[in-house]
Formats: C-alpha cells, sequence, structure tokens
C-alpha cells in the first residue's frame, strides 16, 4: 500500500507534514479528513486513531500520531536532507528544546483564531471576549518569547538551515495570518524568517498548502462551508469551552 | 566542570532527568534550585537559564532546557542502553509519540490536580472551588484512561517488551497526583502493574529516593507572602 497521511491542511500541524512530505519528494497517499464534516469523529476514521485527531501516519500496519513524532519519523525514513534533523548532537538537541516549548506555549495558542473567526460563528456560537482578549496576550507572549530567546539574529530558529522546528512554527504562525491577524507586524525578525521560510519552499508548494485556510473565510462569507453534523456540533462546543 | 543539572525533585521533569541520570551511572553536579522558595526566579538563575524554568542542564558553555531535549542529549551522549531510545525506527518513533501527547495531557493534568488538590490551599492558602477541583479530577481520570488504552494497552511498558524513556516520563508525572493524594493506581491494576514494573526496572532505592520530596508535599509549610506575590503570577500562567 504504501506509505498513507491522513491530513485535513486547515490544521497547523497537518500543513507541516503535507510540506515536509511534498518537499522531500516522499510519496504517499493523500487522506483527506474533513473537520468540518466532523470526519475525524466518524467510525472509519476512529479505528485508524482512537484518539480522533489528524495528523496520522500509516505505513503499512504501522500507524503514528503526533505531527512532531511524524516528521521524525519521515526524516529517517526517507533519509532527507540533514539540515532538517541534523544529526550534530548539540543541533538535534535545539529542535527537540523548541519543540518542547512549542507544545506548552504555541500549539493551543495560535489555532484559537481559526474558532474565534470561523468555527465558533459557523455553529451559531462565539468565543467569549475574555477568552478572545486573553489569547491576544498569549500570542503576544510567545512572539516576544521567539525573537528573544529562539530566533535572535539567526536566519532560523536552531542556527543558519531550516529544521522541522521551523515548519512546526510556521505553520502555527500562518493560522491566524491567513485569517487576517498578520502575527509578523511588529516583529521584524521573525516577519524576516517567515520571508525565508516561503522562499525556501517556493511558491507553488506555499499555495498549494495553504489553499484551504486561505480560502475559509470567503468560503464563510459565501455560506459554502460544510455544515458540521449535530454530534459533532456538541463536540466542537466542549472544543470551544475549552479555550483558555 | 562537568555536566551540571539545576533540578528540583518537587517538579515531574527534574524527576524523570534525575532518575535516568543516576539510573545510567552519568556523572554529573547536582544544582538544587528550590521552587517554593523562588530560587528559579533569582538572577543568578536568570543567567544560567533567562527562561527561568527547570530542569537545566549545563555542559560546558551548552545549555539545554527542556527535559525531553535533556532526555534523548543524555541517551545520545552517554551511550545508554538502547532499550531507552531504541535504534529501531517505528519503537523510536512510539516513543516520540508519546513525549509528544504527553504535554498538553498527562503533564498538564497531573500538574492542575496538585496544585487544585494540594498546592493552592496548603502551600499558597488559596481556596478552590470544589467545582473547579472535580473537573480537574475529572480531566486527570480521562487523561488516565486514554494512557491506558491507547498507550499501554496489554504491554508490559508504554512502547513494547522494556522500559523507555516514555516510562520514565509517565511515572513521574502520574506521581505528582499520589503525591496529592490522589486515587491514580487503585482503581486501575493495569496501571498498577505497570508502575511496579517501571519501578523495578529503575531500582527500588533510586526511585524511592526521587520520589521522596513529592511524597512529602503535603506537608509543605505555607509559603511567605513575599514568596507567595512573586510565584503567583508564574503559578497562574503554568496551570493555565
Amino acid at each position: 500500500m504504501g506509505l498513507e497521511l491522513y491530513l485535513d491542511l486547515l490544521s497547523q500541524p497537518c500543513r507541516a507534514v503535507y510540506i515536509f512530505a511534498k518537499k522531500n519528494s516522499i510519496p504517499f497517499q493523500l487522506h483527506t479528513v474533513l473537520f468540518l464534516e466532523g470526519q475525524t469523529c466518524s467510525k472509519e476514521f476512529s479505528q485508524i486513531n482512537s484518539l480522533q485527531k489528524v495528523p496520522v501516519l500509516k505505513d503499512g500496519d504501522f500507524i503514528l500520531t503526533e505531527s512532531s513524532a511524524i516528521l521524525i519519523y519521515l526524516s529517517c525514513k526517507y533519509q532527507v536532507a540533514d539540515h532538517w534533523y541534523p544529526s550534530d548532537l548539540q543541533t538535534r538537541s535545539r529542535i527537540h528544546e523548541y519543540l518542547g516549548w512549542h507544545a506548552d506555549n504555541i500549539r493551543g495558542t495560535f489555532g484559537v483564531t481559526l474558532w474565534i473567526q470561523v468555527l465558533a460563528p459557523h455553529i451559531g456560537t462565539q468565543v467569549p471576549e475574555e477568552k478572545v482578549k486573553r489569547n491576544r496576550t498569549y500570542m503576544d507572549r510567545a512572539l516576544q518569547q521567539l525573537e528573544s530567546k529562539f530566533l535572535g539574529d539567526k536566519a532560523f530558529l536552531v542556527g543558519q538551515q531550516v529544521t522541522l522546528a521551523d515548519l512546526m512554527l510556521l505553520e502555527e504562525l500562518m493560522q491566524p495570518v491567513a485569517l487576517g491577524h498578520d502575527v509578523f507586524v511588529g516583529w521584524p525578525k521573525l516577519a524576516a524568517w517567515r520571508g525565508r521560510m516561503e522562499a525556501f519552499l517556493g511558491a507553488e508548494l506555499w499555495q498549494e498548502a495553504h489553499n484551504p485556510i486561505f480560502n475559509i473565510l470567503e468560503q464563510m462569507a459565501k455560506k459554502t462551508l460544510p455544515v458540521p453534523p449535530p454530534e459533532f456540533q456538541t463536540h466542537m462546543l466542549l472544543r470551544i469551552s475549552k479555550i483558555p | 566542570m562537568g555536566l551540571e543539572l539545576y533540578l528540583d525533585l518537587l517538579s515531574q521533569p527534574c524527576r524523570a532527568v534525575y532518575i535516568f541520570a543516576k539510573k545510567n551511572c552519568i556523572p554529573f553536579q547536582l544544582r538544587t534550585v528550590e521552587l517554593l522558595k523562588g530560587q528559579h526566579l533569582s538572577d543568578a538563575f536568570a543567567q544560567v537559564n533567562p527562561l527561568k524554568k527547570i530542569p537545566t542542564l549545563k555542559d560546558g558553555n551548552f545549555i539545554l532546557t527542556e527535559s525531553v531535549a535533556i532526555l534523548l542529549y543524555l541517551t545520545h551522549k552517554y551511550k545508554v542502553p538502547d532499550y531507552w531510545y531504541p535504534q529501531d525506527l517505528q519503537v523510536r518513533a512510539c516513543i516520540d509519540e508519546y513525549l509528544a501527547w504527553q504535554h498538553t495531557t498527562l503533564r498538564r493534568n497531573c500538574l492542575r490536580a496538585l496544585w487544585h488538590k494540594v498546592m493552592f490551599p496548603v502551600f499558597l492558602g488559596e481556596q478552590v472551588s470544589p467545582k473547579t477541583l472535580t473537573a480537574t479530577l475529572t480531566e486527570l481520570d480521562v487523561t488516565l484512561q486514554l494512557l491506558e488504552d491507547k498507550f499501554l494497552q496489554n504491554k508490559d511498558f508504554l512502547v513494547g517488551p522494556h522500559i523507555s524513556l516514555a516510562d520514565l516520563v509517565a511515572i513521574t508525572e502520574l506521581m505528582h497526583p499520589v503525591g496529592a493524594g490522589c486515587q491514580v493506581f487503585e482503581s486501575r491494576p493495569k496501571l498498577a502493574a505497570w508502575c511496579q514494573r517501571v519501578e523495578a526496572a529503575v531500582g527500588k532505592d533510586l526511585f524511592q529516593e526521587a520520589h521522596e520530596v513529592i511524597l512529602k508535599v503535603k506537608d509543605s509549610p505555607p509559603a511567605d507572602p513575599i514568596i507567595k506575590q512573586k510565584l503567583m503570577p508564574r503559578v497562574l500562567a503554568m496551570i493555565q
């Protein structure tokens, strides 16, 4: 069967996996699992991943979740260029150091914009204003730490070349950007880094990977977004209540 | 100078790093940074780690934070037994998967359980509403079920027949609610059996030594008001 990737390009970690596989010409079969249609909770998909989340990798009988684990697995299995996940111990450690911090400070923070602007209103509700304000504060704090503690004056997060860490971060930051909230404004070093990432990935792959997220506001305005099934809407309401 | 580890055994990730280094006979100088005295917020420690967090590793001029990064660095540098982080690509990927998953799930819920059940009332003198405590303990319960159903299943250890970094990180997390007096293992025989196997693999003496502090945490004296003021904002941010 070959490598299979279960992805929804509206999801930041899914885009990171998609871009990585495409950029490294890793052959795979794409299975699109549409969050907005509640497909992550389908019986079929739950057989693949009982946690009902994307991305998921399936390599024969081997099933793997968690985007950072998937990226590392693909790096090693397909022996991609060393710069992605360098064999140099200290550089590699810096990637893991970043990913640890990323889990606590980036994940769960930059994805909230999609809920605020699209997912909540789409099912007829709103993310409370105090949570919106708090989210802005968390984003600002994270951006400040990103520039001062991680990026600094380097070209990329852990050195002079692109690594898995940069890709994971890029897709998180692109989430609010694609929805009209340019988080790079006021952060010149990060903005320059983003430019370098875009140039590295190339215009074609950039457009392809970001097409769904770039178009979602327009789809919402034109009322062409799929309506999630009622049981899934309950699940979405629970997710909204858990936004800090 | 040699390897230095800045740790407080009150902290779950610090315990994992401590146990790993000791178990693998990795020589290091222990630099204790007492969290409840606010020592991590000192100017002196900020020179070591500007993010003011522990664990922190210092190897000559190389400073590294984040426990998973530290564990992996030690694994590779000191060439520990293969089972901790095997060469086998798929087993290794399963460990990476667990280590990624646990940040916002088990780690977060174990931390909240300790703070809501014990640290807020006992150490900070702040009441926690029964509703909040119940919600926290319910979430912990859900996470423990996921740990059993998705990760452990019917295996001896989280990713197979041998202990790995995943088990070490998981067990040190679970000792947080245990220290808080939560019934983590009592109604979960599978997890209880796994815990015993992990403890045996680590070595009972080392395991107990590493957990002495957390098991006495309910007896913490109340915080000095100045310390409390310093710690509060960071505590609130930490348990969000």
